[in-house]
């Protein structure tokens, strides 16, 4: 193996990614008078929270009557009662604070003509228990997300946290069951850096990529939930992953749900409208949930078009070019681009894609990260997480829209606000862990030297293909026992991985194969938790049992991937109570809308 | 590939939304080999633009005001 001198940085808290989450916790850190290392692949404001254009939901009242507890009601509701009635309430409860906190901090919400925050409304979001319509979204503009990213990395540096941009986390350097900190590489060096803190605070997001068609960003690898899963350490309901209908085939940019809601109709290979045999009232306008499991029941039957018969076509030619260009701005355009098709003229390539990850690493409110013992939940010292990553859990089976960006700042603050409670700045850090820095180094230093057969796209592809397949809307027995074996087999094939270029100065070629390997576990983790729910429950449908079982199923899946890709699992109970005293909890019933 | 993209300008192309990384990459891929040395320290430039005016530029019709990232702007939407 080859040597590697490490650089160490002492801080009190490392923070790992900069997207919405990860730079609100730093914030409260620095803030709190901590030194605070934030460690990010991608620079701050280039994080996928940039995507999130819609909102952020708050009851803040501002548009007419709401309360927070009818927002705590939707996303129970939302989370079809796998979300903690603890966690939600307690969410809803700050989320006006928190959007109040980062209006100070200078995020420029649009406004009404009176000045106070406009509030636009959501799906989902209601008044009353779902009487009304709820006007809850706080949005600026339509770049939301970068608003919020820039205000917070502003902040953070005016507290003087600082920043370790491009730098590429390996592992957890776990010892005697704490964590102690996180071994990173430096893409612009090739330099390796250990980072030994009082707290490790993971912020990295979803873990779209295990599928072939995903709205996420291309750095969205879950690294976080990868390096959780190596260090022992298990997930949390990883089989609820969100879908949108219409993905662009091959490059997964959305084509709005619009394009239905104005006429656009779905085809098979047969030119059938397919829609009416699965929706007979709706058609093309049912729900996400019903047209995504219809297209995949078409591909998987051999209706699909294409050389691979995998996708589907959306037509729009027939309203014409005036309505389309009238009622759909953009989408002539997003389908030029990306499919070379003009929708005037042709129809486009669609496939439901991956959106969302509800499942992640399972923590409490305060963002500590927890793993189960014979004697029940356990806290895993040092270690916290939070956003997307995480999964504490207020999204249960699906989340609701504009919900993830509150989720972010929420939790992102009540980690630090945790930290600041339990944590002394300055306080002296036990001796560096030598063990899990060695057995870090060594499991670099493999990838690094791989030398098989198999490219690291290659790999990717066979993971993507096999959970597009088998674990995406359409779930039974028989297509998840075929989807364990074939995601079982890609991670097999990571032995004949092949790395062409071994430099370690922006190394794409390495640093993917390390994103791979997060994926892969993660890939193995959501399959095998899908194939063991044998319910259907918010995003997860299982075609042989297609109803909510809260006999046997209202508790969180926690699923532990081995090194050899075996996956073992055990199980958290969802926390009905609130412990607010401020709302009553809502009991289990039928989510219909 | 000895006139492959440089790492850090294909790692810059990774930005926080699908639709970029897809033109960005789809550039330096089809473009990049073939580029002349202006043209690439004008791409190297465009990636240092915020994600919204990327956006802006890339997807939705704008124009940059700068001549030289205009025409970046072009070719990547023609690759």
């Amino acid at each position: 193996m080859s040597a590697y001198p490490v650089t160490d940085h002492a801080c009190d808290v490392v923070v790992v990614g900069a997207g919405g989450a990860g730079l609100r916790a730093t914030v409260g850190l620095a803030q709190a008078g901590f030194s605070t290392a934030c460690v990010t692949k991608v620079f701050p404001t280039r994080s996928h929270t940039v995507a999130a254009q819609g909102g952020i939901s708050a009851a803040l009242g501002n548009m007419g009557e709401d309360d927070w507890r009818f927002h705590f009601y939707d996303t129970v509701k939302g989370s079809d009662w796998l979300g903690d009635q603890d966690a939600i309430a307690y969410m809803c409860r700050e989320a006006p604070a928190a959007v109040i906190e980062l209006e100070h901090f200078g995020l420029p919400f649009s406004r009404t003509e009176d000045g106070r925050i406009y509030q636009r409304p959501f799906g989902g979001m209601t008044t009353h228990y779902g009487k009304g319509i709820a006007q809850r979204t706080c949005a600026a503009a339509d770049r939301t997300g970068h608003a919020m990213l820039h205000t917070l990395y502003q902040q953070s540096l005016k507290h003087d946290a600082r920043f370790f941009i491009e730098y590429f986390a390996l592992d957890l350097l776990m010892q005697d069951g704490a964590c102690r900190g996180v071994l990173a590489l430096d893409m612009a060096t090739g330099t390796l850096h250990r980072f030994l803190a009082q707290a490790t605070v993971l912020a990295t997001g979803g873990y779209g990529r295990t599928y072939f068609s995903c709205t996420s960003a291309h750095t969205c690898t879950g690294d976080g939930g990868g390096m959780v899963l190596r260090a022992g350490l298990p997930l949390a309901d990883m089989e609820f992953v969100q879908f949108h209908p219409t993905g662009i085939y091959g490059a997964g940019c959305l084509i709005t749900e619009g394009s239905r809601g104005e006429g656009g109709v779905l085809r098979n290979s047969e030119g059938e409208r397919f829609m009416e045999r699965y929706a007979p009232n709706a058609k093309d306008l049912a729900s996400r949930d019903v047209v995504s499991r219809a297209m995949t029941i078409e591909i998987r039957e051999g209706r699909g078009v294409g050389p691979r018969k995998d996708h589907l076509l959306l037509h729009l030619e027939h309203l014409g070019a005036d309505v389309i260009h009238k009622r759909l701005p953009g989408i002539a355009e997003t389908a030029q681009i990306f499919a070379g098709v003009d929708v005037t003229r042709a129809p486009i390539p669609v496939l439901p894609t991956a959106h969302y990850n509800m499942g992640g690493i399972p923590c409490t409110i305060d963002g500590e990260v927890l793993t189960r013992t014979p004697a029940g939940d356990a806290v895993v010292p040092g270690l916290l997480a939070v956003g997307e990553a995480a999964c504490v859990s207020v999204h249960g089976a699906n989340r609701l829209g504009s919900n993830s960006l509150l989720d972010l700042v929420v939790f992102g603050r009540a980690a630090a606000a945790h930290c600041a409670k339990t944590l002394k700045p300055g306080a002296a850090l036990p001796s560096a862990p030598k063990a899990a820095t060695d057995a870090a180094l060594a499991a670099f230093d493999r990838v690094r030297h791989a030398s098989g057969t198999r490219p690291t796209a290659s790999l990717r592809d066979e993971m993507q293909r096999a959970m597009q397949k088998d674990a995406a809307v359409f779930r039974s027995g028989a297509s998840l026992d075929e989807g364990c074996r074939a995601v079982g087999a890609a991670f097999g094939a990571m032995a004949e991985l092949c790395i062409s270029d071994r430099s370690l100065v922006f190394n794409t070629d390495l640093v993917e194969a390390l994103e791979l390997d997060n994926l892969m576990r993660q890939a193995l983790a959501t399959i095998h938790s899908a194939r063991n729910r044998t319910e259907s429950r918010g995003a997860h449908a299982r075609e042989d049992f297609p109803a909510r079982d809260d006999a046997n199923w209202l508790k969180h899946t926690l699923a532990w991937v081995d090194d050899g890709g075996a996956v073992r699992f055990d199980y958290r109970p969802v926390q009905l109570a609130t412990r607010s005293g401020e709302v009553e909890s809502i009991p289990p019933k039928a989510r219909t809308y | 590939m000895a006139d492959a993209a440089p790492g850090q300008v294909r790692w810059r192309c990774r930005r926080g939304m699908k639709e970029l990384d897809v033109l960005l990459g789809r550039w330096l891929d089809r473009r990049w080999h073939r580029a002349a040395e202006p043209l690439r320290d004008d791409f190297a430039r465009l990636l240092e633009q915020p994600d919204p005016e990327l956006a802006a530029w890339l997807l939705h019709g704008a124009r940059p005001a700068d001549a030289a990232l205009a025409s970046v702007v072009d070719d990547i939407l023609r690759a």
